[in-house]
């Protein structure tokens, strides 16, 4: 095995699926030498016919992808940042989402939309969207945003074998990461997650970029005889449920972490959801740690201080330590008593 | 037209040069966050549609924006501050390379969306004619950002409501690494116009004194209430998309070096100041103080840039909701 970057895990990826099938096409701006998502080299292997340098006209060309998806192709979409996704949000949802469910089962959308996801490198407002949980509030789309570079090559692979719409985000600020990949294919499913690290004092979930700021939080805390449980999600939908409320059956706390927006955002999901459905397990509130509400600031100081860090992380599971419902509880019940 | 004109057009154009010549530098020495796209070689489009308008009169922008806040007539130091992502920049270190504005001075901001700033224009357009002002508004955007369907939508409805806009298409040929040929489907963005019932103009986006020609007659029908103008600039960016694209492309070439050379002979300063040497404007000396004028403005707003303080991380949450 070999460490490779997250940008060189795609593009095997991208490879190994456009090998093993003629009807998987690259379609985007500046495919063919490749902006972010490992698809540059591809073309000397496949050729114009599949790395298709497109103009820049992202409705066009997702709906294109479209398109070609319900009539026998397999395309792969990459559309650079996510916030690109927005340009072309009626064809994502109104089209490619819609589609099976809307004609009553005739068709299948089977398209992969790629892009860069978060912030992390001062792009500024217009470049550093979490675009993630938009896309979870869409039916009928799937979601994928991996850690590292191994998640990555083998959930594209199984994105790309799937007969559904997914939208595939890579980390922004992890495209240089290096991890061991690898070189012979493998997979790794869509809607499964994986503990990170094994704890019993509280459960935090996270997913993308943010995986790796919450263990080193849990690192953080170890240090003071908190274990800490990170679980990362990988597929946010579907989102493996079964694994977060298990683990929270076992630690009896809860702190969801997002690198998206506080409302409406990927940790109000799954807070809500622990709060409904493992709320006889829960010590304390179940607590969100995510971005701040504002448009993506350029300045480096200000980028940090909107992106979720580890002091955040390391506050929010310290504050959730703190609450112990059940004594609280307790305590009440005796007064009340006395 | 007077010399005094033709030195105010060079002087726009050599104040984006020195500044963002600074600016690549400093990126190269790893001192500024983010991403820049630099202009030079264009600075004749922006330096010859800005001096046929007036200071009230609007203009919206791209990522490659820095030479239009200057040719509008924008403040060095505040734009310098900016892209060091500092408190005194023109957004307080919010906005960055991408997403300069200045209101006061009608720069109603760049735009890290390719034509995400074009129907913005038009409704400045909009609003002028519904204010019965006989304001103007400009967009700029790349050969690029003509296929996208903002670009479309909006020559349409500008038309249709024959509002005083005008779009300028700097044409350098290439969106990031592709060349224009195999992503557009006509060979000048100007015959579009047709489709849309407007006037398409091409004009040589290296010759200062012809953009600002033809930018004036667009202006005069704006302010005459006869509606858009398409201007197509045919220009070279003699740099990269990006500062830094070299390291990040690692060998991939996208232009060949005799197409890179010839654009970089066409440098519309060297035309201009050919030009006003040869119409004897100003003598070189003149024109040499002005350089050295310009150069030390420059070092000063990269001064005050580095001795300005950051932001303050409380200061997120400003400037949100009024
Ligand atoms: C909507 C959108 N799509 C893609 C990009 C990425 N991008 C940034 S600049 C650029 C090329 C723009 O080309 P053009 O409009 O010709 O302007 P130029 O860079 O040549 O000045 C692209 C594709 C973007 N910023 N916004």
């Amino acid at each position: 095995m070999t460490k490779k970057t997250y940008v060189a895990a795609i593009k095997e990826a991208l490879a190994e699926e456009m090998r093993r099938d003629p009807r998987v096409l690259l379609i985007g701006e500046d495919v063919r030498l490749g902006v972010f998502a490992g698809t540059r080299g591809l073309y000397a292997e496949f050729g114009e016919k599949r790395v298709v340098d497109t103009p820049i006209s992202e409705l066009a060309i997702a709906g294109a992808g479209i398109g070609a998806a319900i009539t026998g192709l397999r395309p792969v979409v990459d559309l650079m940042f996510g916030a690109f996704l927005y340009l072309a949000l009626d064809q994502i949802i109104q089209q490619a989402a819609s589609a099976r469910y809307m004609f009553g089962g005739q068709t299948s959308v089977p398209i992969v939309f790629m892009a860069q996801n978060g912030g992390g490198i001062s792009a500024g407002a217009h470049h550093s969207h979490a675009v993630h949980p938009m896309f979870m509030n869409v039916p009928m789309l799937k979601v994928v945003l991996p850690s590292n570079p191994y998640d990555a090559k083998g959930l594209l692979k199984s994105a790309i074998r799937d007969d559904n719409p997914v939208i595939f985000l890579s980390p922004l600020s992890l495209t240089g990461m290096r991890d061991e990949v690898p070189d012979e294919p493998y997979l790794v499913p869509l809607g499964k997650g994986e503990v990170r690290r094994m704890g019993r004092d509280v459960t935090v979930c996270a997913a993308g970029a943010m995986v790796q700021v919450a263990i080193k939080a849990a690192d953080v805390l170890a240090r003071e005889d908190v274990a800490v449980e990170v679980i990362d999600l990988r597929t946010l939908k579907p989102w493996d449920e079964a694994l977060v409320l298990d683990s929270v059956a076992k630690t009896g706390r809860f702190v969801a972490v997002d690198e998206g927006k506080p409302i409406c955002g990927a940790a109000s999901e799954w807070a809500a959801t622990v709060a409904e459905k493992a709320f006889h397990h829960l010590k304390a509130p179940p607590r969100r740690v995510s971005g701040s509400d504002v448009p993506s600031p350029f300045s480096p100081v200000l980028e940090r201080a909107v992106i979720p860090s580890v002091a955040d992380i390391v506050a929010a599971i310290r504050q959730t330590m703190d609450e112990d419902r059940s004594v609280a509880a307790d305590s009440y019940r005796a007064r009340y008593a006395a | 037209m007077n010399n005094e004109k033709v030195l105010d057009l060079y002087v726009r154009m050599l104040r984006i040069r020195r500044f963002e010549e600074q600016v690549g530098l400093l990126f190269a020495q790893g001192q500024l966050p983010g991403f820049v796209h630099l202009y030079i070689g264009e600075e004749a489009v922006a330096a010859g549609v800005c001096a046929a308008l007036r200071d009230d009169d609007y203009i919206v922008s791209t990522h490659r924006g820095h030479g239009h806040v200057i040719a509008k007539g924008g403040d060095l130091n505040r734009m310098m501050a900016e892209l060091f992502g500092k408190a005194t920049g023109y957004c307080k270190g919010k906005g960055g390379s991408m997403h300069i504005a200045d209101f006061s001075i009608g720069m109603l901001g760049a735009c890290g969306i390719v034509g995400g700033g074009i129907p913005i224009a038009v409704g400045a357009g909009l609003s002028a004619k519904y204010r019965g002002s006989d304001q103007v508004a400009v967009t700029f955007f790349g050969d690029g950002a003509a296929n996208e369907g903002s670009f479309h939508e909006s020559l349409n409805l500008a038309a249709v409501m024959k509002l005083p806009v005008l779009f300028v298409c700097e044409n350098n040929r290439y969106g990031e690494f592709t060349p224009m040929e195999k992503v557009t489907s006509v060979r000048d963005i100007a015959l579009r116009a047709t489709g849309y019932g407007v006037p398409g103009v091409i004009v040589d986006g290296t010759d200062a004194l012809a953009v600002y020609e033809v930018a004036n007659t667009a202006v005069q029908r704006a302010r005459n209430g006869e509606g858009p103008t398409l201007i197509e600039a045919k220009a070279h960016r003699t740099g990269g998309h990006a500062e830094g694209e070299k390291a990040f492309l690692a060998g991939g070439v996208y232009r060949s070096a005799e197409e890179l050379a010839e654009a970089q002979a066409k440098d519309p300063l060297r035309i201009l100041h050919s030009k006003m040497v040869q119409m004897r404007v100003v003598t070189p000396d003149v024109l040499e103080a002005l350089d050295q004028q310009i150069t030390q403005a420059v070092a000063a707003a990269v001064n005050f840039a580095r001795q300005s303080p950051d932001p303050s991380p409380e200061s997120i949450y400003d400037d949100g909701w009024v």
